[in-house]
């Protein structure tokens, strides 16, 4: 227990991608089996306890003075932590448990005896092991590793393409005996023969305008509409349904409805989409149904959701993959035409005769849902289903962000290789009052988009113009006789009663610091309602 | 017994003792002071004569100027020294370099004033020693059950772990300039880190005073000054303020570490960016403070600076009459 506890508290506190895979592969090439395949498990959410916390508070009370108990818990202000801390082990405590002990047990013991087993763990621990307990038993260990880093770590571990372990992921199971002894080459790759599992995806490039465009001919491309939704694959053979994330995460529970509408045999590739009345709604919509455990009857009512199909990967039991997309395609629009389902329709192609025409499309799309797509996408017609990110068969070409004069207000330390630099920016437009008295509101945080010249000007500038500091934030002058315009790029705008100025951008960032535009001449907010998708 | 009012009193300078009149770690400038440590807080200049350990009086004159007081006596530990009809002894606190508690009898009564302590080793300064009391004035920096800190050893085997763990990078670890820079350095040669340790130019007069007084601290050289991206794989002890701060950015992607007590909560690691927590305390953990108490078993017990709550309530719980003071002017060094 003793290096999973420490793994998860160095996860816990280190912010860089690179560090947390250089911590994971460590602990996974030198945990024993079947260890290390329980905390990946519970890293990757494939096993979950999900006690309630209200015993563990009991189990606390009846060993330390409730008032004590409830100071320490002020103070800390996180009950798993608090307990950790604060509890007094009794002496000749037995040995310290080992992870796959405590996963086993769990697994068989009824919901009585939890709470004696928990008792004896939490006594033969330390605190860093009776956190990591609890935290696990609670099924929150937040910890900043998703599925995705998890596997990117086996792939190093192993030296092999992230995607050759994607491919067999869903048809392995914890403590994953299997895969470490492919990834240590004392056994054979595992079968991926696993129906509905999640085959990696094919991802496209951004299109370079200034080269691309002369060195490919229009006519080898298709081109589609870019749906500003999320990227889902969804399976369903011999029974079993799925509904994976781009980057293999399950998330089939939180949308049943498109789960009821899987009644086919293959697997498909596609946009999930809110659909309203058949036609595309904005990202804000599918935002409501995303990142839930479950989702009731009125949420689902109220945001229908939906796949508009743009790529077919099985059809039956027969592997597309390896067919040109212009083959795939026809038999994603037969495939598609005799389902018959209002919730899995077709991404339609739009035709074109030449860059320049797909251009002017790309300015002005044609009514309907184009007008809220977030651009186009342009596929080779001779092109395989390949994971990963080729260069050339596929690309995105995203339409010019929204853009406006903002005035920074507030600045934030950022963390990792930016931890000594203010470098999360929130910043604000002019809004008039009913006296016609204007100030500024707040419209959002970026915090990318410049070089790191340009942060160093920028941090420089908010320590040069600090007029107040509240905890880690410093507010930073702005008024209509002084202040720093920073041109802020952005993909959407959605209406939001969490935000004082009632709007929200989607994927805002620096474009342009305008040290030579006066404060008073940023935007106002008027300008920016009329922005709104 | 006649009062422990009479010998000693709260008054805004800081404690007072009134028949030897002289104060004890005042916050303002006074006639007379008994000084237990030197951490800014307890030891400040201005005052008419001083009265500390030899170790003591040297980080005040490196701190302040030899002009830090009017007057100044060198009591050694254990060494008796009148005032007016009051004995005065300094005991050992184990806080740091010099650190005592000041004893005080009169007519037969002796009131143990503990200054900043902890009961742990440290290779930097001699161990607490505990006198039988009537009254103790503990400090209660860390007097909440959720302070029990891990062996500072372990704590520092985290440390050379994540240093061979991540050889590119820079470990920088905030530690106070006294007591807590010297600590860590002593338990990194333990450990038997030979290599050369690089220190933030706020080190340098302490780790002098410390060299001085018999404290082997190994190769240290300066960090200032070093190239950009330097000192990959090395390790930089610097104050905590500065750690994450635009001096930091000189430094091989640097993890940002921490030795304090407060690291114990993850919530306050967090607030400052630290990656790498090091629970490593110059104070008296909780269990550290009531067993203190139990041990002495003082009459009465007077709880300063720190959170006293929990501590009163746990001497009611083990009826040990028990009383918070509030002394205003006491920071914590670790923050």
């Amino acid at each position: 227990m003793k290096a999973f506890a420490r793994l998860l508290d160095q996860l816990a506190f280190t912010p860089s991608r690179n560090a947390k895979l250089t911590l994971l592969r460590e602990y996974l090439g030198h945990a024993p089996d079947p260890e290390r395949g329980w905390a990946l498990a519970a890293l990757t959410g494939a096993l979950r306890f999900d006690a309630k916390p209200g015993f563990i508070r009991k189990a606390a009370e009846a060993r330390l003075d409730p008032q004590l108990f409830a100071l320490s818990y002020d103070f800390v202000g996180d009950l798993a932590e608090t307990v950790a801390l604060v509890w007094p082990a009794r002496p000749g405590a037995n040995r310290e448990p080992e992870l796959p002990e405590v996963v086993e047990a769990l697994r068989t013991a009824s919901r009585r005896e939890v709470p004696q087993l928990l008792e004896r763990w939490l006594d033969a621990l330390d605190a860093a092991g009776r956190w990591a307990l609890l935290k696990l038993l609670t099924g929150g260990l937040r910890v900043g590793v998703s599925a995705r880093l998890a596997k990117q770590a086996l792939a190093t571990l192993g030296d092999v393409p992230v995607g050759d372990i994607e491919e067999i992921w869903h048809s392995q199971e914890p403590p994953y005996g299997d895969l470490f002894a492919w990834l240590e080459k004392r056994s054979e790759r595992p079968s991926a023969d696993a129906p509905g599992r999640f085959r990696p995806v094919m991802l496209a490039q951004a299109i370079d305008e200034a080269t691309d465009f002369a060195r490919y001919d229009a006519a080898d491309y298709a081109a589609e509409w870019k749906w500003d939704g999320i990227r889902v694959q969804a399976a369903s053979e011999a029974g079993q349904r799925r509904l994976y994330s781009r980057t293999g995460e399950d998330i089939a529970a939180a949308f049943p409805d498109v789960m009821a509408a899987l009644t086919f045999d293959g697997v498909i590739d596609g946009e999930l989409l809110i659909f309203n009345k058949g036609h595309a709604a904005p990202f804000g919509d599918l935002q409501q149904r995303l990142n839930r455990k479950a989702a009731d009857a009125k949420l689902m009512a109220r945001f229908p959701a939906g796949i508009r199909t743009y790529d077919l990967l099985m059809d039956g039991a027969e592997d597309l993959r390896a067919l040109p997309f212009a083959e795939r395609r026809q038999r994603l629009e037969a495939f598609i035409a005799k389902l018959g389902s209002d919730r899995i329709d077709l991404s339609p192609l739009q035709p074109f005769a030449s860059w320049d025409e797909l251009a002017a499309l790309r300015a002005n799309p044609p009514e309907g849902d184009p007008q809220i797509a977030e651009g186009l996408m342009l596929k080779r017609w001779d092109s395989i289903y390949e994971p990963g990110r080729p260069k050339g068969p596929w690309f995105k070409w995203k339409r010019d962000p929204h853009l406006i004069d903002a005035v920074l207000m507030y600045a934030q330390r950022g963390h990792g290789k930016r931890s000594g630099y203010y470098s999360d920016y929130t910043f604000g437009v002019w809004r008039e009052d009913a006296n016609g008295d204007r100030s500024l509101t707040p419209v959002g945080k970026a915090y990318f988009g410049f070089t790191d010249e340009e942060l160093k000007r920028l941090d420089k500038f908010v320590r040069d113009n600090t007029i107040a500091r509240f905890g880690p934030v410093r507010s930073v002058r702005a008024d209509k006789d002084f202040g720093l315009v920073l041109e802020i790029a952005f993909e959407g705008l959605q209406r939001s009663s969490r935000h004082k100025s009632g709007v929200a951008m989607r994927f805002p960032r620096v474009n342009r610091i305008r040290w030579d535009k006066p404060a008073r001449e940023a935007d106002e907010l008027p300008t920016l309602e009329r922005m709104l998708d | 017994m006649a009062g422990f009012r009479q010998l000693l009193r709260n008054t805004p300078e800081g404690l007072y003792c009134p028949p030897g009149d002289f104060h004890i770690d005042p916050v303002r400038p006074v006639p007379r002071a008994i000084i237990t440590h030197g951490h800014s807080d307890h030891a400040r200049s201005g005052h008419g004569a001083v009265l500390a350990t030899p170790q003591t009086l040297a980080i005040m004159a490196a701190r302040y100027g030899a002009d830090f007081a009017e007057k100044s006596e060198a009591a050694s530990y254990g060494q008796r020294v009148t005032r007016n009809a009051v004995e005065v002894t300094l005991m050992p606190a184990g806080h740091v370099l010099g650190s005592a508690q000041a004893v005080l009898r009169w007519k037969g009564m002796t009131a143990v004033i503990s200054g900043d302590y902890k009961r742990r080793r440290d290779p930097t300064c001699p161990l607490f020693e505990p006198v039988p009391c009537n009254l103790f004035v503990s400090e209660a920096t860390f007097g909440l059950p959720v302070f029990r800190f891990p062996d500072a050893s372990d704590e520092v085997a985290k440390l050379l772990k994540s240093v061979s763990l991540f050889p590119e990078r820079t470990h920088l670890v905030g530690a106070y300039a006294l007591g807590k820079a010297q600590r860590i350095i002593c338990l990194l040669r333990e450990a038997g880190y030979q290599k050369t340790l690089y220190m933030h130019g706020a080190m340098d007069s302490m780790n002098a005073l410390y060299q001085a007084d018999g404290v082997s601290l190994g190769p240290l050289a300066p960090a200032t000054g070093a190239a950009k991206n330097a000192l990959p794989g090395e390790i930089v002890i610097a104050p905590p303020s500065a750690i994450a701060d635009k001096w930091a950015r000189r430094f091989a992607d640097p993890i940002p570490a921490f030795a304090s007590g407060w690291m114990m909560v993850r919530a306050r690691a967090r607030q400052r960016h630290v990656e790498l927590p090091l629970v490593v305390s110059d104070h008296a953990d909780w269990d550290e403070l009531t067993e203190t108490f139990t041990e002495l078993k003082p009459e009465e017990l007077w709880i300063t600076h720190g959170s006293e709550e929990a501590l009163l309530r746990w001497a009611a719980l083990n009826d040990v009459s028990a009383t918070a003071l509030e002394i205003a002017g006491y920071e914590d060094e670790d923050e």
